[in-house]
């Protein structure tokens, strides 16, 4: 048809489209030969290991970018330099963690057995083996309180923030407040519940529930935090579509607002207790320190698994120190297991797109 | 059913900003009407303040008076939320409920309003909406899948089926086409014609050809002038709107000379 388009002129001088590439595996190369060089120093002069890691990271680093520079263009030469130095702070990242989750479970293992977990460390004679049992209890009980004390006041108080408030001089100030709230140090709160619960009930008393309320003072700012930022992900398209039909204010934010962010609001709070449930120093204030299992928060003191852990490491044999890794090591499961519970509930309530 | 309205001298303010002024026009039950205009001159604004969804944004309000079959709709006495489940809404967005399945949706109206229905009375419902709504043939099958899964177009008259599914006197719908291509779009106003023997319809569009093709009578806004509230210049039957408007800058802003 279009036989009389004549081919577009060749430019003589035309933009260069190509250049040249490093080889596939470069880096693996590049890596190789970086280790091996680095190799030398913990050989001639003794280094040890994480001298030697450093080096060749340092070397690959350098090797890689000043061979892409030389063959490939600056850009790929700068590219290469920031990713292998993107996956080097990654890596930074990952060493305290894995080493720690390491150090955890190395050392806890061996103290795990039946009896670690079911008896306590109440022992009615010398030959009785000591456990957590009480520990675990106390923690499940005094954190359960708190959960039970925070997710009403901290849900409600988001619900005002974001469906009443709307930028109000009071939802100002509170939203204020409660940025200062994330910020209290854990021995302040413990110490306001432990005098609160002073004025109320007289000197010296310490039980359960006086560790709960120092617990929700810590975990309500995040809970109300977490809740009014899934609150205002809910597009007001859906608040209003609701209002169309007719919705009075209360049901449109039970039955949309809130079901629609349900997902995001239960892994917020379950976050929020996987954060509670480590503090120690509050609890070491107003719960008290007991080796009996006790299940009233009411009365009575509570031990939970990090006071446990705390008194263990100031008794400071090495029976004690196995128990405090014991512990611990416990400790981390279930703050891990909260964390896979609200995975799995933040996927089962998020809305459901069908394709 | 299917109801009158009568808006008389209305202004419509956000806070201190008087957005749209002095508005006087009669909507007549059983029929559509549509409203044009350039964006920002209070089209939506004034479909809005017809079911005082407006004062959903904090501070806005409205003076003057708005009579659905004699009844003014901003007496103290009169309540915003029986005013809507009177006066359904569809907007420009599809808006499904996305934790709500596609039957869900329908019956979103009744249910959120705690009305306790059988399961026959719902399925009856349901079906009736959807059919109404034309939707019921492609997704009778799959009623308890999400209503977020189909497509813009099925979506929309999901939203359609939804308002309609509350059985409310007038049906206002804030450019229910925009986000739709021309096969949706068609659907839609096939849809309106038929909705058109039971319910007044008004409706916002920026399609003049749409509102030609769907309305019996049509409004005309336009801003007085830049930073001037909008106004309605123009309120008449859309046939001579289209060939023979009264007012000159109706005109212009039909036939594309707007300026």
């Amino acid at each position: 048809m279009s036989t009389t388009l004549k081919p577009a002129p060749v430019s003589v001088a035309s933009i260069p489209l190509t250049h040249g590439h490093l080889p596939r595996g470069a880096e693996i190369l590049v890596g190789v030969v970086a280790a091996a060089a680095a190799g030398l120093f913990p050989l001639l002069l003794g280094w040890g290991l994480v001298a030697w890691v450093i080096v060749s990271v340092i070397l690959f680093i350098v090797g890689l970018t000043v061979w892409s520079a030389i063959v490939e263009t600056r850009r790929s030469a700068t590219d290469r330099m920031v990713t292998a130095l993107v996956w080097t702070a990654f890596g930074i990242a990952l060493v305290p963690l894995v080493s720690l989750l390491w150090t955890v479970v190395s050392k806890g293992v061996p103290a795990i057995n039946s009896t670690f977990l079911s008896y306590s460390a109440f022992r009615t004679s010398l030959d009785q083996p000591i456990g957590i049992y009480h520990a675990i209890v106390g923690t499940l009980v005094i954190t359960l309180c708190a959960v039970v004390i925070s997710v009403p006041i901290g849900i409600f108080a988001a619900i005002y923030l974001v469906e009443y408030g709307k930028g109000n001089r009071l939802a100002r100030g509170i939203t204020f407040l409660v940025d200062v709230m994330t910020g209290i140090p854990s021995i302040v709160a413990g110490l306001f519940a432990f005098s609160m619960f002073t004025a109320f009930f007289g000197a010296g008393y310490r039980a359960g529930i006086g560790g709960a309320v120092a617990l929700s003072l810590l975990m309500i700012p995040i809970v109300v935090r977490s809740t009014e930022e899934m609150l205002r992900l809910v597009p007001d398209d859906l608040r209003e579509a609701a209002y169309a039909l007719g919705t009075p204010k209360w049901r449109t934010i039970t039955k949309v607002v809130l079901r629609t962010s349900l997902g995001g609001i239960i892994t917020g709070v379950t976050l929020a207790t996987a954060r509670i449930i480590g503090e120690t120093a509050p609890l070491l204030l107003i719960a008290g320190l007991t080796t009996r299992t006790n299940v009233n928060p009411f009365e009575g003191f509570m031990t939970t698994l990090p006071v446990f852990i705390y008194s263990q490491f100031q008794k400071g044999t090495a029976a004690d120190f196995e128990l405090a890794w014991g512990t611990a090591l416990v400790l981390v499961i279930i703050v891990l297991l909260l964390n896979i519970v609200a995975r799995v509930i933040g996927k089962i309530f998020a809305p459901k797109t069908g394709r | 059913m299917a109801k009158s309205i009568t808006v008389d001298d209305l202004d419509i303010y956000y806070g201190d900003f008087l957005a749209v002024q002095g508005v006087n026009m009669t909507i007549k039950a059983r029929s559509v009407t549509a409203f044009i205009g350039p964006s920002g001159c209070g089209k939506s604004t004034m479909l809005r303040s017809l079911n005082r969804m407006h004062e959903v944004i904090p501070g806005a309000r409205v003076e003057g008076k708005v009579m659905v079959d004699g009844q003014s709709l901003y007496d103290n006495a009169v309540d915003p939320v029986a005013v809507r489940r009177q006066i359904g809404m569809v907007f420009q967005r599809p808006n499904p409920f996305p934790t709500m399945s596609i039957y869900e949706n329908v019956l979103a109206g009744n249910r959120l309003n705690a009305k306790k229905m059988k399961k026959a009375e719902a399925d009856e419902i349901v079906e009736r909406s959807l059919k109404g709504a034309n939707l019921w043939n492609e997704v009778k099958d799959r009623l308890g899948k999400p209503g977020m899964g189909l497509s813009g177009g099925q979506q929309q008259r999901l939203c359609i089926a939804r308002a309609i599914a509350v059985e409310p006197q007038v049906l206002l719908m804030d450019e229910p086409c925009s986000a739709l291509d021309p096969i949706s779009t068609s659907a839609i106003e096939d849809l309106i014609h038929e909705l058109k023997s039971d319910y007044t319809i008004v409706i916002v569009t920026h399609n003049m050809q749409q509102a030609a093709r769907v309305s019996d009578e049509t409004g005309f806004f336009n801003l007085k002038a830049a930073g001037q509230p909008g106004q309605l210049v123009e309120f008449n039957n859309t046939q001579k709107m289209f060939a023979n408007p009264d007012n000159e800058s109706t005109e212009a802003y039909i036939s594309g000379r707007f300026g």
